[in-house]
Order: structure tokens, then sequence, then C-alpha cells
């Protein structure tokens, strides 16, 4: 009895130390199940970091903007990439100074153009995934951004698009989506990183709680990067009551600012 | 999207005949002319269910019509016949295809025809009704109220303080800025082209994709109660429920800023989606609204079963109509203004 006991014992032990040693992450974790047996994603989710001003490390700063104040300064922030920096070919790190050094006029957000992959998964507004057999659906509050992950009917991108044209697949407890078809027209944070319409991103969603995924991405771009990178963060739940993508249709918003030189001067 | 079978401009009138015959009986026969419909009249088909008990209302729809909202002065019947709504509706298509005669200002928009964007390419439902308006009978917006007729004086005059329709992005029509189009409503009514929606349905919501502007509205069906009224969004609080084999949106809190068919903020619009066959979903939807109208009135319009899938619709981030239009007015003024310059002063 007595060695049965610490048998067991040392047999719970173990799979605790397999547990932390596999990255502390709760890798037995299983969600719970759709209709159709796969894990539910279904739900209101968000990032809960600083990638959104800019996914390598960063200390707080100024805003841009002067009026802006303290209330739109820039959030310190750790690196969400595997090694810490992005592996920029010489010439395209200069050209993410440059964006950075001219971010008010370049930044596509700053002109709610839809927000691309990965961005608008860490864009600090929630999204909602709607999740069938066929197709599983991401749905963005910013400018109202959407994706079709077809999960049957794969086939390569009819055409360039913002948001690409996803694959998808299930890997156990992941989701995996398979991204091409993008235009070079779309940022991965507000400091100018950047990506060509070589751009392909492999993303990994797997269920790490009731309320927490784990989401990794693979970038790939060998126009502009020296090797694949990936990055990688939890993304949260949204737990209200009520809980609802709220509208967020930003195009009236920057209006002024995109066509406000075009208005006619008053007459003299 | 639509049936993109590629049609060249000169064969075309004959290929929109054939491919609007063939993707008409199905519906037709869903729709018996002189058969009154309402929300509370029973159908005998019944929809297949979700794996939770919804009436499955999923796949890729298209309400492409070519019946107007109201029905035309000139017509006193509600219904027409088959072969009278053919014959207009080979009228509609013939009339797409000459949109774009070159040399005319239509040609400077992109060919609806070219990319099978345009109605007599893709799928519809053949409606036999004279006009999409069910009620009143006489198939035609009711009378504005005495507030209704105030406020649209009011707008109107408001709108003439602004200046031209060129002086401002403001001026310009909400579908030229890509902020709202008909097929976006609510409610959601066809247009000239991309007529194409997708519905999808998980426990508790329906998810109603509308491939204009890439609009998904994400219709709660648990009972919660509608925003607060200071919270007011282009498509408004939308909220569902199952009433047998109907899919009821109650909708409020929409904006000022829309004005459907020159209703206030406080329309209340219920929608109403039954599937009537394998086909077809029929899509009522009434409007309240006492500050515009002296009663409420309803609509209905057929969706087909399309095809997908639904694409990219990013039309502000290619929205150089709408600065070439802007620009296009500055350019003209400056040239007037030399030009008046040079008779004034000349040398």
């Amino acid at each position: 009895m007595r060695n049965w006991l610490r048998s067991a014992c040392a047999a719970s032990l173990g799979l605790a130390l397999a547990a932390i040693a596999a990255g502390g992450q709760a890798r037995t974790y299983r969600a719970p199940r759709t209709a159709d047996g796969k894990p539910n994603f279904n739900g209101i989710w968000q990032a809960l970091n600083e990638a959104y001003w800019d996914i390598e490390a960063h200390a707080a700063a100024p805003s841009p903007v002067l009026e802006l104040g303290a209330a739109h300064a820039v959030a310190g922030g750790l690196s969400i990439i595997d090694g810490g920096t992005i592996p920029y070919k010489p010439e395209a790190l200069a050209k993410k100074q440059e964006n950075y050094a001219n971010r008010l006029k370049l930044d596509p957000e700053i002109k709610c153009y839809l927000p691309g992959v990965p961005r608008a998964n860490y864009i600090p507004y929630p999204f909602q995934i709607v999740q069938g057999p066929k197709y599983i659906m991401m749905v963005y509050t910013f400018a109202g951004a959407v994706r079709t992950i077809y999960m049957d009917e794969h086939k390569e991108a009819p055409a360039d698009s913002w948001m690409g044209w996803s694959n998808g697949h299930w890997e156990g407890e992941t989701l995996v989506v398979d991204t091409t078809g993008f235009n070079d027209q779309t940022w991965f944070d507000r400091a100018g990183n950047f990506h060509s319409d070589a751009l392909h991103v492999v993303e990994r969603f797997t269920a790490a709680s009731p309320d927490h995924l784990l989401y990794e991405a693979t970038i790939e771009d060998p126009n502009v990067f020296t090797r694949p990178w990936k990055i990688s963060m939890p993304l949260y739940r949204r737990l209200e009551k009520n809980a609802q993508l709220m509208e967020f249709s930003c195009v009236e918003f920057v209006e002024e600012l995109m066509y406000g030189h075009l208005r006619k001067k008053p007459s003299r | 999207m639509s049936h993109r079978c590629l049609v060249p401009a000169s064969g075309f009138a004959l290929a929109a005949a054939v491919v609007w015959l063939s993707t008409i009986p199905a519906a037709g026969q869903a729709r018996p002319a002189g058969a009154r419909t309402t929300g509370s009249q029973a159908t005998a088909y019944t929809a297949p269910r979700t794996p939770d008990g919804q009436p499955d209302l999923q796949g890729f729809w298209t309400n492409a019509t070519y019946t107007p909202l109201e029905r035309p002065k000139n017509v006193t019947k509600e219904f027409y016949t088959r072969e009278e709504a053919l014959e207009i509706a080979k009228r509609a298509a013939s009339q797409e295809a000459e949109q774009t005669e070159p040399g005319t200002v239509a040609d400077v928009h992109y060919d609806f025809t070219q990319f099978g964007l345009d109605k007599s390419q893709g799928a519809m439902a053949l409606n036999l009704r004279t006009s999409l308006i069910v009620d009143p009978p006489e198939g035609r917006l009711p009378p504005l109220s005495a507030e209704g007729t105030r406020r649209a004086a009011e707008r109107d005059a408001a709108r003439k303080s602004r200046g031209g329709p060129h002086d401002a992005v403001q001026n310009e029509p909400l579908s030229a800025r890509c902020i709202r189009m008909d097929r976006n409503g609510p409610p959601m009514l066809g247009g000239a082209y991309n007529n194409t929606y997708q519905i999808m349905q998980t426990p508790g919501q329906v998810m109603i994709l509308t491939e204009m502007l890439h609009e998904a509205r994400i219709v709660p069906l648990d009972g919660r109660p509608h925003l607060p009224p200071n919270v007011r969004q282009w498509a408004g609080s939308y909220r569902g429920h199952w009433e047998g084999q109907t899919l009821v949106i109650d909708t409020t809190n929409l904006t000022d800023k829309f004005a459907f068919q020159g209703a206030s903020e406080n329309m209340h619009l219920t929608e109403r989606f039954t599937r009537v066959d394998a086909e077809t979903i029929r899509y009522q939807f009434t409007v309240e609204d006492p500050s515009t109208w002296t009663r409420p009135w309803s609509a209905e319009v057929l969706w087909k079963k399309d095809i997908g899938p639904i694409f990219e619709h990013a039309c502000h981030e290619g929205n150089y109509g709408l600065y070439n239009t802007l620009a296009g007015a500055r350019a003209e003024e400056k040239r007037a203004a030399e030009e008046a310059a040079k008779k004034k002063s000349p040398k």
C-alpha cells in the first residue's frame, strides 16, 4: 500500500515536471468541442500587450502627436519575437527606419486601412472567432476586417489582398492557418516594421485554458528577411457579461485627414 | 460571389438571357402568382437543422433583384405573370449591357458586365411582385408624418448649406465614401452588383456577412438587452430570436447619419428570415418610425442560393474614384477662375 502510494506520487510528480519542462504551458489542456468534434474557439479574443506599438522590445516614448501628450504616448513593451529582433536584410532595415521616421504619413492604421496579418490579431481591439466545419471566420473590430479560413476548400490565393487568403487545418488541439496572397501595403505595428507581397504567414492557435489561446505565427518573406522568424503571445477571452464587438467604422474618422486638403476654398 | 461566367460584351445579351432562364425555375415555383405572403404565413418547406437545432440558413446567398422597392406609378397590380416578369428581366439585363457604352460618363467606371459583376450574369430569384414593398398594399412608401416632412426639409436645407456635392468629402454620398451601401442596410437591399451574403450559425448566434464593405453582423440569440440608447451605430443594436422556422432580428440604436429612405434615428427595424425552399430565403422587413411615416411599412425580398467564395471588398483602401472626384472638382474651379481672370484683364 505504502509502496503503491509512493509510486503514484512519483508518477504525478513526473507528470508535473514534464509539464514544466514543456515550457510551463499547459500542453495537456483539452478544449471543449464543437458539434463536429473540433476544439471550440468560438468567442471574443484580444491580445494584452504593447506589440501594436512595436513588436520588438521598446521603451516608453512620447506620442508622435504633440497635442495628445501622455494619452497617446508609446507604452513600453517586450519583444514578441523568438530571439528578440526581426532578421531584416540590410536594405530592408533602412526602409523600416524610413517608415518609422515617416510613420504619421505612412502607417496604414492611421488611414483606417485593413490591418493585415498578423497585425490584426494584436492591434488593441477585440476580435471574434465564428467557427464552422468548413469556414472559420475571424471578425475584427478594427476597420471591420474579416478573414475567412477555408478548412476544406484549400486553394491558392486568387488575387492579392490586404488580409490574405487563408487555408486552415487542425493538428490535434491546434488550428493551423496558412496565409498567402498578401499585398505589400500592411505593416506589423506602428513602428514601421513591414513586409513585401511575398509574405507567407503560418499561424497556430492552441487553447491553453478555457479562457486563453496560445497564438504563434511564423513569418516568411525572402524579399525582406534573411530567414523565417516567429512571434508568440497569449490571446485572452473577453469575459464581460454580454461582451460583443462594437462597431469601429473608422473610414469616416479619417476622411478629413485624407481628403480635407481637397475641400473647396471659400470664394473671396 | 455570383456565377462568374466571363462573357464578351458582344455576346452579352444572349448569354444573359440563357443564364437567366436557367436560374429562374426553382425560385419561381416557390412563388405561386397571386399568393399573398406575410410573416405569419406557414411554409410547407421545413429547413434542415443545425447540430444545435436552429433552422439552417447557412451558406452563400444573393438578394439581387430587378424588382423596385416601390411599385412603378403605371402599374396597379401586385404581381406580374411569369411571362411579364421574364420580359422585364430581359429588358433590365440589356440595359446593364449598355451602361458602359464607350465615350459615355458611365464608361469611366469599370465594366460590371466584364467581370460578371452585374446582376444578369449571377444567380437571382425570380420575384413576381411588382414592388418589394408589400405593405401598404399600394406597394409604395406611406405618406410622411408632419415631423417627417419637417425633418426632410431641414435635412435638405442643411445639405444645401454645406455647398455642392463635390465641395467636400463629407458632401459625397455614403456609398462613394465606402461608409455604407444599400447592400449593408440595415435593412439589406440589393444593388447594381456584389449582392452576396454569407450566413453562418453557431450555438447562440447567427453571423450575416455582407460582401460589400466586408461587414459581419454577429447577431446574439441569447435574449440580452439592446445597447444603451446613447450608443448609435451604422448597423444599430441587433438582437435575434427564432419564431418557429423564422429568424427574427430586432434592430434599434441606428444613426441619424444613415437615414434609410429618410428615416430618423428612432427607426425600429424587424427583419425576418425564412427558408421557403432549398434554394430560397424569404427576407421580410418592417420599418416602424412614427417620427417619419404615418404608418409602419414592410417589404419582402427573395434571397437565392449562391456560390462562394466571398472576396475581400477593400473599398476605402482603393477609393481612387473619391480622390479623383474631389481633385477634379478643384481643378475645374481653378481653370474656371483662370479663364475668368483672363477675360477681366486681356493683354
